[in-house]
């Protein structure tokens, strides 16, 4: 019998059964679809925050104070600070590290700010000028905070697009007043739109110069310093000349914490890398389940079809024909179950991503040709059981079989 | 053409066993139609599937065209049934989801012979039993009678050196049963062996030899 023969006559068999078929290969198809949108899930968020993180400037350090064991974990900002950074050590970086193009002091708060009655409450960043390059965010109307802003503590604020929105509306806030927690502030510029970013408002925020932001929140630490490095290929090198210019400012001690853009994506990725292969794991198992479920119906067509099986040896069929025979059919029915699998995981993977916008799906084709490839290797596996034990079926009880 | 020297078949049944064949001899020239007779138990489908190839003697030696059976492994075994053997069985045994035409090319298929080839000698068979206007019914389709012939165009299908046929006519009316010796003895007229299990007198003086089984052993052996 050649193989297009033997699978037409497989899927002969596995038609006479619709119902017990399609039950079967749904089993299968489950635990592909899944297996493909898990995995599309995964890879969306990875690429997601990939894209986000690069968007946010290039070349980025970013100093935190107190020390952290592992160089590319989180830092609390308030947990383990050992001795603050000040806007001298910022200084200090701009002016001596010269493997680096900017470094910009922040200091962080919270606020609620008013214009006319209406208040909101909203996070109020202080920044230099060199703000704008380094996180690649610029100013749109009017003009951003300047040096002599920052030397003279004056009393500016430029607006996120939500603030604005929210506190003025359509109305030109240029020149107006603000209050920024019962200080005054004049509005110079409006930020340019940037939208959501890893689940914050960059709109949301409004900027004053970093000293008036000490003198607002009565502190004379950093939150963080930001650093650009002039060169891609410098990263490393950049880190050490920081960390050698703060220990020396700190009186030799490492009471601080240095990394690069690239560390923390790549602890990102491997978060989600960890998270994407134990959730396509579980959905395996799911797969494994079809399999047993493949199995289980096999078994069942194997005893029907005893008498069938002793005919056929009768006739002339070698075990390896009649184990041929029942593996085919299985592995016909999870290769089924495997195609159809991935048209459903690829078009819920499509659909999520159509449908919320905030699920960025990717389908990636190694998820594809994995889950396929499993869903066959299951067949098989499955499979030998009951195949082997139609090939070894006795003839003559086989042809007595009610 | 076969050879029975002295073949035992025993089962293990607990403590005991039982031995449906006893001791048997006896040679089956080309060309012969044997009738194999006797009561029920007396072990004419043991013998019979021994004859063909389904089954293996406990002891004694089996010799088919020379060959001794004894020696050959699962798949000589199958490579016979399919070349050198038809069986017809008293129930039919066909295939219930496959036209006749399907049914007889079977044995072809295990035979490795390609479609086309297929097709005619099936077609062929088919119309050697006078079902060449049945090709497309499935035996749920078909009377007993038409099973029957069905069986037999699958028996003849690949040129066997001996068809074996165990109550053929058991599960038919008399005219139906009348109708399949017809052909096995058009078939004999043509060159082929057959050896046919019956336990109707009437049918097996039709034989050209009865051979006459009680307890498992060979009681009769006349030629007419
Ligand atoms: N698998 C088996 N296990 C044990 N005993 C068996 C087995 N097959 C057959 N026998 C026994 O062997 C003896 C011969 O059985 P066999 O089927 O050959 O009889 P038979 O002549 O064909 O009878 P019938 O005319 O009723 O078909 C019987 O006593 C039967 O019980
Ligand atoms: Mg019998």
């Amino acid at each position: 019998m050649d193989f297009r023969e033997a699978v037409a006559l497989a899927l002969e068999m596995l038609a006479a059964n619709r119902i017990r078929t399609s039950l079967t290969v749904l089993g299968v198809v489950i635990g592909v679809a899944a297996i493909i949108l898990l995995v599309a899930l995964g890879e969306g968020a990875t690429a997601y925050i990939t894209r986000e993180l690069t968007g946010l400037g290039t070349n980025l350090l970013i100093i935190t104070p107190g020390k952290t064991q592992t160089s590319g974990g989180f830092h609390p900002p308030v947990a383990s600070t050992v001795r603050k950074l000040t806007y001298d050590d910022a200084v200090a970086l701009r002016r001596r590290a010269t493997l680096l193009s900017d470094a910009v002091p922040i200091v962080l708060g919270t606020g609620k700010i008013r214009s006319q009655g209406i208040s909101r409450h909203t996070s109020v960043i202080g920044v230099t000028p060199e703000f704008q390059r380094v996180r690649n965010l610029f100013v749109e109307i009017g003009q951003f905070v300047s040096d002599e802003d920052v030397e003279g503590r004056r009393r500016v604020v430029v607006l996120g697009r939500t603030v604005k929105r929210e506190l003025f509306g359509e109305e030109n806030p240029l020149g107006q007043f603000v209050t920024v927690a019962d200080s005054r502030y004049r509005v110079i510029g409006i930020m340019e739109r940037k939208g959501v970013s890893l689940g914050f408002d960059i709109d949301d925020l409004v900027f004053i110069p970093v000293k008036s932001a000490q003198d607002l929140f009565d502190t004379d630490r950093l939150f963080e310093i930001l650093a650009s490095v002039r060169s891609p290929d410098d990263i490393d090198r950049a880190i050490q000349q920081v960390k050698d210019l703060l220990i020396r400012r700190h009186g030799n001690r490492e009471d601080f914490t240095v990394v690069s853009q690239g560390a923390m994506l790549s602890a990102f990725t491997t978060i989600l890398k960890t998270l994407t292969a134990a959730l396509a794991g579980i959905a395996g198992i799911s797969l494994l389940v079809g399999g047993i479920g493949i199995m289980n119906i096999m078994l069942v067509s194997v005893r029907e079809r005893t008498r069938e099986i002793g005919i056929r040896k009768a006739v002339g069929a070698r075990r390896r024909d009649i184990l041929g025979q029942f593996m085919l059919e299985s592995v016909v029915l999870s290769m089924l179950g495997g195609i159809l699998g991935i048209a459903l995981g690829v078009g819920g993977a499509e659909g999520l991503s159509l449908f919320f916008a905030y699920l960025p799906t990717r389908i990636s084709l190694w998820s594809v040709i994995m889950a396929f490839g499993f869903s066959v290797a299951v067949g098989v596996f499955f499979g030998v059981y009951p195949a082997r034990r139609a090939a070894h079926l006795d003839p003559i009880q086989a042809l007595r079989y009610e | 053409m076969i050879a029975f020297e002295e073949v035992w078949r025993s089962y293990p049944m607990g403590p005991s066993r039982v031995d449906a064949v006893r001791g048997i001899t006896f040679t089956v020239a080309s060309g012969d139609f044997v009738a194999i007779s006797g009561p029920s138990g007396s072990g004419k489908s043991t013998l019979m599937n021994i004859l063909g190839c389904l089954d293996r003697p406990s002891a004694g030696r089996y010799l088919l065209e020379g060959v001794e059976v004894a020696f050959l492994d699962d798949n000589a075994l199958a490579a016979l049934r399919n070349r050198r053997i038809g069986f017809v069985f008293q129930t039919f045994n066909l295939l219930p989801r496959m036209t006749a035409l399907r049914n007889v090319e079977l044995p072809m298929i295990y035979g490795g012979l390609h479609r086309e080839a297929r097709r005619r000698q099936a077609l062929e068979a088919l119309a050697a039993v006078g079902l060449a206007g049945r090709i497309g019914h499935r035996p749920s389709e078909l009377s007993g009678g038409e099973q029957q012939r069905v069986a037999i165009a699958r028996a003849l299908v690949n040129r066997p050196a001996i068809i074996l046929a165990d109550e053929p006519t058991g599960n038919l009316d008399s005219k139906a049963g009348e109708e399949i010796l017809e052909i096995f003895h058009h078939l004999v007229d043509g060159g082929a062996t057959v050896v046919m299990v019956t336990h109707n007198p009437r049918i097996a003086e039709r034989a050209r030899r009865v051979i006459q089984l009680e307890d498992g052993r060979i009681v009769s052996d006349i030629r007419r």
